[in-house]
């Protein structure tokens, strides 16, 4: 079972694919670009479609999903937990 | 390699102007918001013919009076459409899009309410709609090459599985229907931010890159006039964040993965322009999927796909709109609205190769006469661009 995806191995995010994820649970994330996986922590409960950090990130730092940069975070994130728009914003607008 | 290639065919109407289309449609096009109760009386009293209301047309002037005739006429002139009743409050805006459309050859007639009233209007189009229902379905489809055929895409009610699944589906089946000699289209403007750089750097050639950079550029100061927060639970919508998408950019990245990894960027167009050459266009829209959908069918685009993450249910009015979906919670929810599920891919059950040929199936079956299942819904969004107020 692949429990989540990133799409290129420096993402510092990846995508929860299945639902019901726990705090506490070892997740499987498979890398697209790769087609290979690995195993990573969760230490949140994580909806279906929404991402867990793959490592700690301090506020101001970018972060990465398709191997480029998709906004700045606000509210710093430890390794496994929930990361969405309550600690990522936008650099745009 | 795809199953589709250089001398596959499917089964059209070819038109008039040597256009093709997929569908057969008699269509009552009102030219303004008090004319969608005569030309829905009239579809009501001709059977397979269909109404299309819409909310605007008066007052307006300038740019925005510019793209509504532009609108509606490449909607009368899309190659889906076999004839058109044109019905209006005034007969001079009325005889202008009829005359637009007129210049593809095909059945067109116009008329004015003002000095008749509806009863006398109703009467006169139904007569003239009655011979243009029998004389559409007097016409037989033909063999086609594929090249003949306009393909459009713009997604919608996004997530994030649509970015790892259903866009890049898309995308592997532009990036053998780019090598097919079809014409393609994609758009969405605001919803490029953040990978404005990687469309520009899949540009054909420094002129369209300059072009479209222009466009991209001047949605961005449309964006930073208007705005009032970071445009969040907007753009993305609330639909979006509820789906795990957080920003701008992520969205954008998503978004872009539908124009695949091969096809190059071939032209720009502006809001509802026809393309003049096959290839990969780039049309300056809005992000809406009811007007972009709009916009695409009246530059001619014949067949949609639009790939969705939490279950957007759009069709359109004369074109029919493929859903491809790879979130394993909306093909359970919402079966009903998918066309293609390729949630197999986020489990590695699929390849990106396998789902693309699967929604190139799908596209066959639906360019050949079978009903999509917004079609079989009844799903017949016709939504308008306004660029600005009324005068």
């Amino acid at each position: 079972m692949i429990h989540c995806v990133l799409h290129d191995p420096n993402d510092s995010v990846a995508v929860v694919v299945t639902e019901n994820i726990k705090a506490g649970q070892q997740l499987t994330a498979l890398i697209l670009d790769e087609n290979r996986t690995i195993q990573i922590p969760c230490v949140a409960d994580i909806p279906l479609g929404h991402k867990v950090a793959l490592k700690d990130m301090a506020i101001g730092d970018t972060v990465i999903k398709y191997g480029v940069d998709i906004g700045k975070v606000v509210i710093s994130i430890k390794t496994g937990e929930h990361a969405h728009v309550h600690n990522i914003k936008t650099k745009r607008w | 390699m795809s199953f589709l290639n250089k001398n596959s065919t499917f089964l059209g109407y070819r038109r008039e102007n040597g256009r093709v289309g997929v569908r057969n449609h008699v269509i009552i096009l009102p030219l303004d918001d008090l004319s969608n109760s005569a030309a829905e009386a009239v579809a009501h009293n001709i059977k397979g013919t269909m109404a299309i209301p819409h909310p605007y047309g008066r007052l307006q002037f300038g740019a925005d009076l510019d793209l509504h005739f532009a609108t509606l006429i490449g909607t009368g002139c899309n190659p889906n459409v076999a004839a058109v009743v044109v019905i209006g409050i005034e007969d001079s805006w009325t005889k202008k899009v009829v005359e637009g459309i007129a210049k593809t050859g095909k059945p067109v007639v116009g008329f004015g309410i003002e000095g008749h009233g509806d009863h006398e209007t109703i009467m006169k189009a139904s007569k003239i709609a009655k011979q243009y229902i029998q004389h559409a379905t007097s016409l037989a489809r033909v063999e086609c090459p594929i090249s003949d055929l306009w393909v459009s895409t713009k997604c919608g009610e996004s997530d994030t599985t649509s970015g790892c699944g259903s866009n890049p589906t898309c995308g592997n089946a532009f990036d053998t229907l780019h090598g097919l000699g079809t014409t393609l289209v994609f758009g969405e403007t605001s919803e490029i931010t953040g990978g404005e750089n990687i469309v520009a750097a899949r540009c054909a050639n420094d002129k369209v890159r300059d072009q479209f950079m222009a466009m991209f550029n001047r949605y961005q100061d449309m964006i930073q006039r208007n705005k009032t927060t970071d445009l969040s639970e907007s753009q993305p919508t609330k639909g979006n964040i509820a789906g795990g998408l957080t920003t701008i950019e992520e969205k954008a990245l998503g978004n872009i993965q539908k124009i695949g990894k091969k096809c190059t960027v071939d032209g720009v167009l502006d809001k509802a322009e026809m393309p003049t050459h096959p290839g990969l266009w780039f049309m300056d829209s809005s992000s809406a999927a009811a007007e972009m959908v709009t916009l695409c069918a009246a530059a001619g685009f014949v067949v949609h796909f639009f790939p969705t993450g939490q279950g957007n249910v759009i069709g359109n009015a004369i074109v029919p709109v493929i859903k491809v979906c790879a979130n394993p919670r909306t093909v359970r929810t919402m079966s009903e609205h998918i066309d293609v599920d390729c949630s197999g891919l986020l489990q590695r059950e699929r390849t990106m190769d396998e789902t693309g040929d699967q929604l190139l199936e799908v596209m066959m079956a639906t360019i050949n006469g079978r009903f999509t299942a917004a079609e079989a819904l009844g799903h017949r969004e016709f939504v308008l661009t306004r660029l600005f107020e009324s005068a």
